[in-house]
């Protein structure tokens, strides 16, 4: 699986789009820095962006990735090869590249800034940590949604619908929900639908961290008592990592009974 | 024998593909699966290949059955029907990242001297042409040392000089007692190379046997007719 993941990433970080990327994330580190002149509300303006981009270009790059190299990796099953390290190691070169440039882009801008000095370090990091789990997790979701679809066109459209299911439609579900049973008491099932969609975790959890929570009010108080402590903290990047789990799980599940 | 098929059954949705194929291959022998276009030629190389996963029945391989296994890949050496590769490596970094792939000796030297392709060591597998593609796929196959070889539209995009080349060294290859599978639509190609005809149609094997069987069996003179004829005579094997 190394080897496969190895020439995966190298592939990737030779590409175009990786430098596009990667680019894109610099130049918005070095601006947000430049005009804001503050590393905690660059924390929070970047935080925005990610967590809503991260997910998107994880999908688009796992979905275009996995058909793009289908000729390849029909030569590599071929090859005196497990399935299963096929796929695994071209998942891990995906992710892993993305979220290189993810690093790498924010985190030489912030390093130049005199990140180190200010006490935003690990807000930041928290930043870095969430945007790789994200990137892990929709690259292996779109890995999953590509490997059962034959139909590009289809695959495609899958992967996109997830994104805007996740990123803008379940937040609108949840916030009529909480609309429409406002007289119910509403503590652990906005919790756990919090839970249940990894970009809405990703994004109270860093919330959480930074300073303006006391600006979410009466919730804002239910989530901090919550996520704000360190069981909650370890139980949402348990959570985390079971959302990163269950589409790699599901990939190697797919990869040993499908027909190429 | 070096491959044997037990009743072998695949599906795709509800398109049948293979109904049953029983099949052996002996060793050091060249066989040619023909059959019109979805006749299960390519179904039946990937199910030996364990890219594609049977419904039912057995396939076995230097005497281990396949089901579930990889290693027995070290034993074959494939070339797909279409080259296509990654776009952004050279040439050279993709026979170099085969060959670490499969970990054994190879001999690509003499076959990029063999198809003119040094010039191509340091390009881009994007920047290439076709034919180019497919000698560069030629040589990933043939490099290496393993006692089956299985050809899937070898000619595809060859110019004629490769083209005798490609010939040459199937030859070659034969005379060094490995047991060679071809699928191609060149009937000229099949009446140089096979000693052993492979006739599909609809999932079954429907013809094995000799050129000279087969030219018996349709009472044709020539061979090209005789595979346009297999069907419609009652020859069955």
């Amino acid at each position: 699986m190394l080897k496969i993941l190895k020439y995966s990433f190298y592939d990737l970080i030779r590409s175009r789009w990786s430098y596009v990327y990667f680019l894109f994330y610099l130049a918005l580190g070095f601006v947000l820095l430049f005009l804001n002149n503050d590393v905690s509300k660059a924390v929070i303006t970047l935080m925005n962006v990610i967590i809503i981009l991260i997910p998107l270009i994880g999908t688009i790059f796992g979905v275009m990735y996995f058909y793009n190299s289908r000729e390849f990796t029909e030569l590599l099953l071929a090859q005196p090869i497990k399935r299963s390290s096929i796929f695994l190691g071209q998942y891990f070169g995906v992710a892993g590249s993305l979220t290189l440039s993810l690093v790498l882009g924010l985190g030489i801008p912030f390093l130049l800034y005199g990140l180190l000095r200010s006490n935003a370090i690990f807000n930041f990091s928290l930043l870095l940590v969430t945007g790789a789990f994200l990137t892990f997790i929709f690259v292996g979701l779109s890995f999953v949604i590509a490997i059962s679809n034959e139909n590009k066109i289809k695959g495609f459209g899958y992967a996109v619908l997830l994104w805007l299911f996740l990123a803008v439609v379940y937040d609108g579900l949840f916030l009529m929900s909480l609309i429409i049973f406002e007289e119910y008491p509403l503590d652990t099932f906005s919790l756990v639908a919090t839970m249940l969609n990894p970009i809405d975790l990703s994004r109270i959890l860093i919330l959480l961290k930074l300073d303006i929570s006391a600006l979410l009010g009466y919730t804002g108080a239910i989530f901090r008592k919550f996520f704000g402590t360190d069981l909650g903290f370890l139980v949402s990047m348990a959570i985390l990592l079971l959302w990163t789990l269950l589409p790699i799980l599901s990939l190697g599940y797919k990869a040993k009974r499908k027909d190429f | 024998m070096i491959i044997e098929i037990d009743n072998l059954h695949k599906k795709f949705g509800k398109n049948e593909v293979l109904k049953g194929v029983d099949l052996t291959i002996d060793e050091g022998r060249i066989y040619a699966i023909l059959g019109p276009n979805g006749s299960g030629k390519t179904t039946l190389i990937k199910s030996i290949l364990g890219m594609v996963i049977p419904d039912k029945g057995n396939i076995s391989v230097l005497d281990k059955p396949i089901k579930k296994e990889w290693k027995y890949r070290k034993k074959i050496d494939y070339l797909p029907q279409i080259a296509n590769f990654p776009p952004n490596i050279k040439v050279k970094e993709l026979i170099h990242m085969i060959k670490d792939l499969r970990n054994s000796a190879s001999a690509e030297k003499e076959l990029i001297q063999l198809f003119g392709l040094e010039p191509f060591l340091s390009k881009k597998l994007s920047t290439l042409s076709g034919g180019t593609k497919q000698k560069v796929n030629i040589v990933l196959t043939f490099m290496f040392d393993s006692p089956l070889i299985i050809l899937d539209e070898p000619t595809t995009g060859l110019d004629p000089r490769a083209l005798i080349r490609l010939k040459e060294l199937i030859q070659k290859e034969k005379a060094l007692g490995k047991t060679i599978l071809i699928t191609t639509h060149i009937m000229q190609f099949v009446e140089e190379m096979a000693d052993e005809i492979l006739y599909l149609l609809e999932g079954e094997i429907y013809f094995k046997g000799s050129i000279k069987k087969l030219l018996e069996q349709t009472r044709q003179t020539n061979f090209e007719h005789a595979i346009a004829a297999i069907t419609t005579s009652d020859s069955h094997a």
